[in-house]
């Protein structure tokens, strides 16, 4: 139900973007709603990031994953339980570009009154395949962005079409986020338990990125689009001088608003765990707590049981056992 | 008490999700799987709120009027001061991986039991009064109203968490759902909701100093009975000091190793361990509890118990503290301790006085594991141990949540082991290290009326000793931690009864080879031993 009003919004936004640019409103959608959509995106990030950030770590807590920096003949493992910020920023390094955590995923089974586990990577494969393909295509976008074409654009464009397939050439990675989306969505619908838990807000922003990426794709292998038209407006609106060329089809506003769509939704949604991950208390600090002290900002004087008052209640047991006591 | 199911019965588990969705299917309180609340005298001790007679099966939970205002304020302060609490509370993307991750999913199938449906009962409650798309949005953002049975549902999940942060190693974001408990915990506090496991040995270990309530002479007495039967079987008379000033080193261990079998004859290895080395040490009657039930309870409480440690190490003028073997008590003093009651600088950097190692790691805590110090003193050679005392014993060794996940104390027991018993091995690879699964019991959940659940979340570890079992032989299952050494026995007794629990030290006392000793016929807990043929020195 709720994955089914999910791709109703985000058809029914499709079809309000069709309708717009066919009605002619040509500058709302390629400009005004861009360039909010943008505004609220930087903002709302900032704004998620710095509410993050008022609240202080008051304790050091990182998840060990491996053995923790002991005597100096015993291996310590530096990255999964590392005692350096050096072995922080790997850590932190293999988490959001390798998703380590995810690779030692397993599945477990109960079999015959045994409980089995299987490693099982299919998440971390599609998981990976979704977000490096993105952030490739988000890249090669700039091609359409600046005037000169930035050098690792060219090269990353040139790389990620290196098949030379088809006419015009065939990207692997739209194949890739495309199938990255579509096994994401699937294990949401197929595996019991990821269903239980999947809310509005999950199904949501995949159908989103489906739109984006079926509109994408529609426009540059199947409807020939006015590139050079597109690349006026994206120019125009990363210099600040929007202009708006005629002829642009209808298609190209219906991908821009869902973009838009995304970019505004991003920072009041789980998205933002593109930001939260490096704020993780459990990933982001260093195991070495009994090395260095750590201080919590807001530590308050608490009242203790004192000795004396523990004395003065059994000082006449203590004595009696051969206890040294304080007060006689 | 409930009859508690038969192994039969409990593998019956079914692990797919019921068809009403999880905000529509209210919690059941079945017998065996929730604790009884906290006694009224501990509460007044300590001055908690909304002190009253209530069962968790009532209708009526009797709670303060504004009860609502109460869980939102709370709410609102721990979001202002743990960016922990805030951070997994937006992140979460709901993939699952660390869904069957935690040993109460596994074993009882409950799908609130996955850690990410277990925090999702708190974040409904956060969408809706924390966010605007939740206040608006309502269910479709997964927000859902605060109601008294919010209120059920959180005590009986959060009570069914060991905090043992197993979901967090697989999380991409680390989210740790024990943080989460440790949360809604505190918020439950607030509303006077609480169990008596845990409640009762806080109220102890604050009068008495440790959670079963003894008084400074039991203290003392039960470790001289201790002497008593180590003098019976190695012919060596331990004569320990208590409270005394001066010492080099405080010594600080979980009261369970000093009245409860088997933690007693772990208790006995560092009698005998201390002795060999020559060790000046003293025990501490004021603080003689190493284990704190305060990190069950709320960040408060926890720093209420801690603070003795320090208090104590300054008022005997002893130059560092060593730690026995207990899980939660480490993650205490490694993740917290320092920050909560020091800085620790009338104390010394700790220095092993026969191996002269220093300890850097715990330069600014000033307090070593007793693995760690073993493991020196092994690796110096300075032990003289006859593992063919352990003969018999085929071993594996269980990683305690808190000393593998919230420190990483990996090696160190291993190491000991392997050189104070013939034949180790270790159990499957996802169910050790910083995978390892927990006993099913910690964070004071190891009470008889939960015992169902503690069968069922105890699976897990169990099934992989019974792997080790049949394919190796594996019948002592070792451990650093106390409440392990009391749940795991009861767990083999249930799921694998060929295989007793023991903690590392009890192994090295047993190989421990004492100047002047007796022939050793028995180990320590007087049985025979196995092959009492020739000494050898290692
Ligand atoms: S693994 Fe982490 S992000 Fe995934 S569902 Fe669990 S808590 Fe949420
Ligand atoms: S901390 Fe442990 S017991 Fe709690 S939800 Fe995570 S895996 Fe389960």
């Amino acid at each position: 139900m709720t994955a089914l009003y999910s791709l109703l919004a985000v058809l029914v936004l499709a079809l309000v973007a069709y309708l717009g640019a066919e009605a002619g409103l040509h500058t709302l959608f390629g400009v005004v709603i861009p360039y909010a959509a943008f505004l609220l995106f930087v903002g709302g990030f900032i704004w998620r990031v710095v509410r993050w950030g008022k609240s202080p770590v008051p304790f050091r807590i990182p998840t060990t994953c491996g053995q923790e920096k002991s005597l100096p003949w015993i291996k310590q493992n530096k990255f999964d339980n590392p005692s350096t910020t050096g072995g922080v920023i790997v850590r932190m390094l293999l988490e959001a570009f390798l998703f380590r955590s995810l690779f030692r995923n397993t599945k477990a089974r109960l079999q015959d009154g045994n409980l089995v586990y299987r490693w099982t990577r299919w998440l971390w494969l599609f998981g990976l395949m979704f977000h490096v393909s993105f952030l490739v295509i988000f890249v090669r976008h700039f091609r359409l962005l600046t005037q000169p074409v930035p050098g690792f654009v060219q090269f990353l464009d040139a790389l990620d079409g290196m098949f030379q397939i088809g006419a015009p050439q065939l990207y692997i990675t739209d194949v890739l986020i495309l199938t990255g989306l579509t096994f994401l969505l699937l294990r949401r619908f197929f595996i019991p338990q990821v269903r239980y838990i999947s809310l509005a807000n999950d199904y949501f922003p995949l159908f989103l990125l489906l739109g984006v990426a079926v509109t994408g794709v529609l426009m540059r292998y199947f409807s020939r689009v006015d590139v050079v038209g597109i690349k006026e407006l994206a120019v125009g609106l990363a210099s600040l001088h929007p202009t708006v060329p005629q002829g642009l089809q209808s298609l190209f506003f219906v991908h821009l608003f869902l973009v838009s769509v995304l970019v505004a939704y991003f920072p009041f949604s789980k998205l933002m765990h593109m930001g939260g991950v490096f704020l993780s208390p459990t990933r982001n600090l260093a195991n070495n707590s009994r090395m260095k002290r750590h201080i919590n900002p807001w530590n308050y004087p608490v009242k203790v049981h004192s000795y004396e008052a523990y004395e003065d209640e059994f000082r006449e047991l203590m004595k009696q056992a051969g206890i040294p006591v304080e007060k006689e | 008490m409930a009859k508690t199911p038969t192994p039969k019965e409990i593998l019956r588990i079914d692990h797919r999700p019921p068809k009403t969705g999880w905000m529509d299917t209210p919690v059941r309180f079945k017998p065996g799987t929730w604790c009884y609340p906290g006694s009224k005298d501990a509460l007044e001790y300590l001055g908690y709120p909304n002190i009253r007679d209530w069962m968790p099966t009532d209708e009526d939970w009797k709670l303060p009027e504004n009860w609502k205002e109460i869980i939102l304020e709370g709410m609102a302060d721990r979001l202002d001061k743990y960016r922990s609490f805030k951070v997994f509370m937006d992140i979460c993307v709901r993939c699952g991986a660390c869904a069957d991750k935690c040993h109460f999913f596994l074993g009882s199938g409950d799908p609130k039991n996955m850690p990410v449906l277990r925090a999702e009962l708190l974040r409904s409650i956060y969408r809706r009064e924390f966010t605007k798309a939740g206040k608006l949005l309502g269910r479709l953002a997964g927000a859902r109203e605060l109601t008294t049975d919010v209120i059920k549902e959180w005590f009986y999940y959060f009570y069914q968490c060991t905090e043992c942060r197993r979901c967090s190693v697989f999380c991409p974001y680390g989210i740790d759902t024990a943080e989460i408990t440790m949360m809604a915990r505190e918020l439950l506090h607030l509303l006077g909701i609480n169990i008596n496991w845990i409640m009762t040995p806080v109220a102890n270990c604050t009068r008495t100093g440790n959670h079963m309530g003894l008084q400074p002479h039991t203290f003392k007495e039960n470790i001289e009975y201790l002497c008593d039967d180590i003098e019976e079987y190695t012919g060596i008379r331990i004569t320990p000091s208590f409270n005394r000033k001066g010492a080099e080193v405080l010594f600080v261990t979980p009261s369970a190793d000093v009245f409860a079998e088997p933690g007693i004859y772990t208790c006995m290895g560092y009698l005998l361990l201390f002795e060999h080395i020559g060790l000046d040490y003293t025990w501490s009657t004021y603080n003689s509890e190493g284990g704190n039930f305060g990190l069950f309870t709320s960040h408060e409480q926890m720093k209420k118990l801690n603070a003795k440690i320090y208090l104590e190490a300054k008022r005997l003028g002893v130059k560092w503290i060593l730690g026995g073997e207990c899980g939660h008590m480490w993650r205490v003093i490694h993740q917290y301790m320092d920050t909560l009651n020091g800085p620790a600088d009338f104390l010394e950097v700790p220095v092993s006085p026969v191996t002269g190692t220093t300890f850097e790691n715990a330069a600014s805590t000033k307090m070593v594991h007793i693995s760690e110090f073993t493991a020196d003193l092994i690796k110096h050679g300075k032990l003289r141990l006859d593992p063919s005392r352990n003969a018999g014993i085929v071993a594996t060794f269980h990683d305690s949540c808190n000393p593998s996940r919230a420190m990483g104390l990996l090696e160190e027991p291993r190491y000991i082991l392997k050189n104070v018993v013939p034949e180790f091995h270790e159990m499957p690879e996802n169910t050790i290290r910083e995978q390892t699964f927990c006993c099913g019991s910690g964070t004071g959940l190891n009470t008889d009326e939960f015992m169902e659940m503690r069968m069922r979340g105890g699976l897990p570890r169990a099934n992989a000793v019974r792997y080790v079992h049949d394919k190796y032989g594996v019948n002592r299952l070792a451990c650093v931690c106390a409440i392990d050494r009391a749940t795991l026995s009861t767990l083999m007794d249930y799921w694998v009864p060929e295989v007793t629990v023991s903690g590392v030290s009890e192994l090295v006392g047993n190989a421990l080879v004492m100047e002047g000793e007796k022939k050793r016929e028995t180990n320590l807990r007087g049985e025979p031993l196995a092959g009492t043929e020739g000494e050898s020195d290692v």
